[in-house]
């Protein structure tokens, strides 16, 4: 089973194309308005892009081009959405909450329940079988929801955020179970989480604008970020520029040394990516090669874990980590010009 | 001390103005008046006689039986209008809506007139009817098309509010788990929006019940066939005013039953779930949390 998907909407500027394999879970990640749920949509068949193509397991699920259209249902896609709201059926308990997708592809209420009470167990929740989705809580209510998403025996599962309504006791539970069900499973989960693509994610796509921006690897997208969503969900300053014997130079002109992967051409565009902990902060600027030194303005300190983080940058894309002794030390404050200052060794240059 | 008789006298603040309770009481005191008046005028030892008469049982009987069928005739015909309108996406939909609700504000004598110059003899439809063998006009079918003509909006409207607070999102759920539209309407749509439509027929009932208008010119008034409870009473206003006003009270009864068993059961127009004593919160938890 393989998934190709490729579409575009005018009205919301998107436009994307992608593919998942067979077993394989792709985690969508980007800024709210990137086109996550739009995409999700359009999978799902609750959207009509105006051109593009999807096929399913060798089933076409759309095809919008000049001459004709094929546009198929969406309970006939074998496509079930699974999104951050349960919205399990409040005039159904929980177990025929899960038995629906059953019953609606002809089992009988009695095989139907059956399969409803193991995917139940299945997700831990055996005994709220019998409980109205008022009586849930927001946990258990999501647990039912993926037991119900599951019975379905959808092909591709879509996922929009399952985690983002839970509070922090129950998320790490699902989180579990998510990982355990879709171990060789397709599905496509929507995060804000970069531990939800960590754990439960074969592959990032980097949702921007309607555009796909990046995509890789999960391990390879958060070590080596490309675009500046990505950096920012692997914690990571990024710089973009042009690649130079020792380092990169940026667009505005900065030189910046670093560690280049091997086989990276000179002249050819590449990023410099370094974490903001191996960024001191300076009020004069310091030599002393092989340092990197750039004059920023400091637009917000924030606490951080038990260091301070110095936000700085014209677009608010630099980080430095330090101690909040050193920071009342320098006296620092929005709108003051300080010197971020970073060892060659720290940064990481490779190609964009 | 205090503080446990400021615990038991906790009460949210409302916002209303002191005023605005003296204009309410009015309001209701205009309701609620003209039926003291008239249970003062009720000729209470010869209450049951007067009620019992055989004029007055075949009108009571008519009219429960015409009312019950014009309120399945609304939930045949409105429930798929208030689907259409509530989340069908086409041209002329605000026509449409505009033109269901209009016998809201029509007079019933007008409609009544409508009906007679569509399914009437010389009517629009007239001929047909004819050809197929039907004579509807001054028929018992006469008066269930009249009370339907002027009770369907009641229906419409309800569900329709029902549908759109609703909204559209458990529907698209129940698609992506693999039912196909007729499942989904009668497995999620139509639970959903249950206190709505209850309490839509339970309205359209009642405004059956008390049709007039449209009833006298499109059926008539003839003992047994198309003469119901208000035709009879009116009838009776000036002949018999004491069974005029007897069978007037059998008619608040019966309204009153209606429109309280409704309202205790889903809470009235649509309904939040708040009175719903089966499923405590579960509408409004799962509906609102994000």
């Amino acid at each position: 089973m393989t998934f190709t998907f490729s579409a575009a909407v005018r009205e919301r500027n998107f436009n994307v194309s992608l593919t998942v394999g067979s077993g394989e879970t792709v985690a969508v990640m980007g800024p709210n308005g990137a086109g996550k749920s739009t995409l999700l949509d359009l999978i799902a068949g609750l959207l009509h892009p105006d051109s593009g193509k999807s096929v399913l397991g060798g089933k076409v699920l759309f095809e919008a081009r000049d001459g004709g259209r094929t546009w198929v249902a969406p309970h006939r896609r074998g496509t079930v959405l699974l999104a951050q709201d349960p919205l399990l059926f409040p005039h159904l308990n929980a177990l025929d909450n899960v038995a629906f997708g059953p019953r609606s592809s002809g089992a009988t209420r009695a095989s139907a329940r059956n399969r409803a009470q193991e995917w139940l167990d299945a997700v831990e929740a055996g005994g709220l079988a019998q409980r109205r989705p008022g009586e849930l809580s927001g946990g258990q209510a999501q647990r039912v929801a993926v037991a119900r998403a599951l019975a379905a025996n959808p092909e591709l599962l879509l996922l929009d955020e399952p985690l983002a309504a839970l509070d922090i006791h129950a998320a790490p539970l699902l989180r579990r179970l998510l990982k355990h069900v879709l171990a060789g499973r397709s599905a496509i989960i929507i995060t804000h989480d970069v531990l939800d693509a960590l754990m439960l994610a074969d592959r990032v796509i980097v949702l921007e604008n309607g555009k796909i921006t990046e995509e890789g690897p999960t391990r390879q997208v958060l070590q080596r970020p490309r675009s500046r969503f990505a950096a920012g969900l692997a914690g990571l300053n990024l710089l973009s520029g042009t690649v130079t014997e020792d380092g990169i130079t940026t667009v505005d002109g900065l030189h910046f040394s670093g560690q280049h992967d091997d086989g990276l051409e000179p002249g050819q565009d590449g990023v410099a990516a370094f974490p903001p902990s191996a960024v001191s902060v300076f009020l004069s600027e310091a030599h002393g090669s092989p340092r990197n030194s750039m004059a920023v303005t400091v637009t917000d300190l924030e606490p951080h874990g038990d260091q301070i983080r110095v936000r700085a940058g014209a677009r608010d894309e630099l980080a430095a980590d330090i101690t909040p002794a050193a920071a009342a030390d320098l006296g620092l404050a929005p709108g003051m010009t300080v010197y971020f200052v970073t060892k060659a060794a720290a940064v990481a240059v490779y190609p964009a | 001390m205090q503080s446990r008789n400021r615990a038991s006298h906790s009460v949210e603040y409302s916002g209303i103005p002191s005023w605005i309770y003296a204009v309410a009481i009015a309001g209701a005191l205009l309701v609620i008046l003209p039926l003291v008046a008239m249970l003062a005028r009720v000729n209470w030892p010869q209450f049951i006689p007067l009620i019992t008469s055989e004029s007055s049982l075949a009108a009571l009987g008519l009219s429960l039986r015409t009312s019950a069928a014009s309120t399945m005739l609304c939930l045949f015909l409105g429930v798929p209008l208030a689907l259409v309108l509530a989340r069908g996406r086409f041209r002329g939909q605000q026509i449409l809506r505009a033109f269901v609700l209009l016998p809201l504000v029509l007079p019933p004598v007008v409609g009544g007139i409508a009906l007679l110059y569509t399914f009437g003899r010389q009517g629009l439809l007239g001929g047909t009817l004819e050809v197929l063998g039907l004579q509807i006009a001054f028929s018992t079918m006469a008066v269930v098309l009249a009370q339907t003509f002027v009770a369907l909006p009641f229906l419409v409207v309800s569900l329709e509010g029902a549908l759109r607070s609703a909204g559209g999102r458990f529907e698209a759920v129940a698609a992506t788990l693999g039912a196909g539209p007729t499942t989904v309407l009668r497995r999620v749509t139509l639970p959903l929006v249950l206190p709505g439509l209850v309490s839509g027929a339970v309205l359209s009932f009642a405004r059956s019940l008390g049709e007039f208008g449209a009833t006298l010119t499109f059926a008539g008034s003839l003992e047994g066939v198309t003469r119901t409870l208000p035709l009879e009473i009116y009838l009776q206003r000036e002949a018999d005013a004491d069974s005029a006003v007897a069978l007037s009270l059998v008619l608040v009864a019966v309204a009153v039953t209606v429109v309280g068993v409704s309202y205790r059961r889903h809470g009235f127009l649509g309904g939040t779930g708040n009175t719903s004593k089966e499923t405590p919160t579960s509408v409004v938890s799962s509906g609102s949390r994000r």
